[in-house]
């Protein structure tokens, strides 16, 4: 979780219990290093489209391995088998032990059944950047989709993720949506597990 | 009327005294981009030179210069950026208004991948938090 705090030191990594609950790191740390992650990548591509994919890569592994420990922490070592469970499970879980809170809102695609939002009025890795207008509308929000196809991948829900700018209304920032577009498989496989 | 002028122009010049922002409040003292320029590089040696001049050991240059027609509050930061407002003369809490900017400046600025440092700097959400800054800076002004 980021933020502000204190945590307990320990030597050894493997000392430290697994279960325990609520760890802060410094939003400043935290913010720095990600900046870094996006210049780096920078300078490895040639095309936004490319960065984009490299941060939607890096925070896959993030995602998979979020995972493996809420799973084992969160759940008793069990996993949602339902669309509606890991969604929620994304939406409350996943984004309370990475950011603190629970997600904005997450909504059903009112135009394509295998489509779900999530929206959030600030992402936090967004909070300090500025997107230069030349890059149109990229959104480093790139890497917060990669979390979330990491842990739907892992779980199963093979889904396509993407982040997107959204003007909101009477506000002047626009907020983030991450878009998630499940594969064909998932939802016939959720339609034969029925309601 | 007289407080909501109060601030007259915001500079913030990088380590080797170029112009990386500057901006306009009010009518009074209106510069084209030439003089702002001008006055960055101008300052900056000022600055320096004060630095060497003063008689105080380890002096760290000047921090308010009072005129006629108006006040100039300086701040550096340990890596050598400078911060200047030129407001009326007079206007208080100046140095608290150029700490927020060097707030605003390490967050807005410095954690943004996008932004090269020492180039002048143009980032939405830095403009959008220092609007807010000297606005609210403005109304305690208004509110004395």
């Amino acid at each position: 979780m980021i933020g502000v705090g204190k945590i307990k030191q320990y030597s050894n990594v493997l000392d430290k219990p697994l279960n325990k609950g609520k760890q802060e790191v410094s939003l400043s740390a935290f913010a720095f290093l990600f900046s870094e992650l996006v210049q780096y990548n920078q300078t490895q591509v040639d095309n936004i489209a490319e960065l984009e994919r490299r941060l939607e890569d890096a925070g896959y592994a993030v995602g998979a391995r979020v995972l493996e420990l809420l799973c084992h922490r969160e759940r008793g070592n069990r996993r949602e088998t339902r669309l509606l469970g890991i969604l929620s499970f994304v939406h409350s879980t996943v984004w309370k032990i990475l950011f603190g809170k629970v997600a904005d809102s997450l909504e059903k695609g009112t135009e394509h059944e295998d489509e779900y939002m999530i929206s959030e009025k600030e992402l936090l890795v967004n909070r300090f950047i500025s997107i230069p207008k030349d890059m149109g509308t990229f959104n480093c929000g790139a890497f917060v989709a990669g979390i979330v196809r990491g842990v739907l991948d892992g779980s199963g829900f093979p889904a396509v993720v993407t982040a997107h700018f959204v003007p909101m209304e009477g506000q002047q920032r626009p907020r983030t949506t991450i878009l998630i577009k499940f594969a064909e498989e998932v939802l016939r496989r959720e339609a034969r597990l029925g309601g | 009327m007289a407080a909501a002028a109060a601030i007259y122009s915001l500079f913030i010049i990088n380590k080797s005294g170029g112009l990386i922002y500057y901006k306009d409040y009010g009518s009074a003292g209106r510069m084209d981009t030439n003089d702002s320029l001008r006055v960055a590089s101008l300052w900056h040696s000022m600055h320096a030179i004060s630095q060497q001049l003063s008689p105080i050991v380890g002096c760290s240059g000047i921090e308010l210069l009072e005129a006629d027609t108006f006040d100039l509050h300086c701040f550096q930061s340990l890596t050598g950026t400078k911060f200047f407002v030129v407001c009326e003369p007079g206007t208080l809490q100046m140095d608290a208004l150029l700490k927020v900017i060097y707030e605003l400046y390490t967050d807005y600025v410095l954690k943004n991948p996008f932004y090269e440092m020492e180039m002048p700097i143009r980032c939405e959400l830095f403009d959008l938090n220092l609007s807010q800054a000297v606005q609210k800076d403005r109304v305690a002004l208004l509110g004395r």
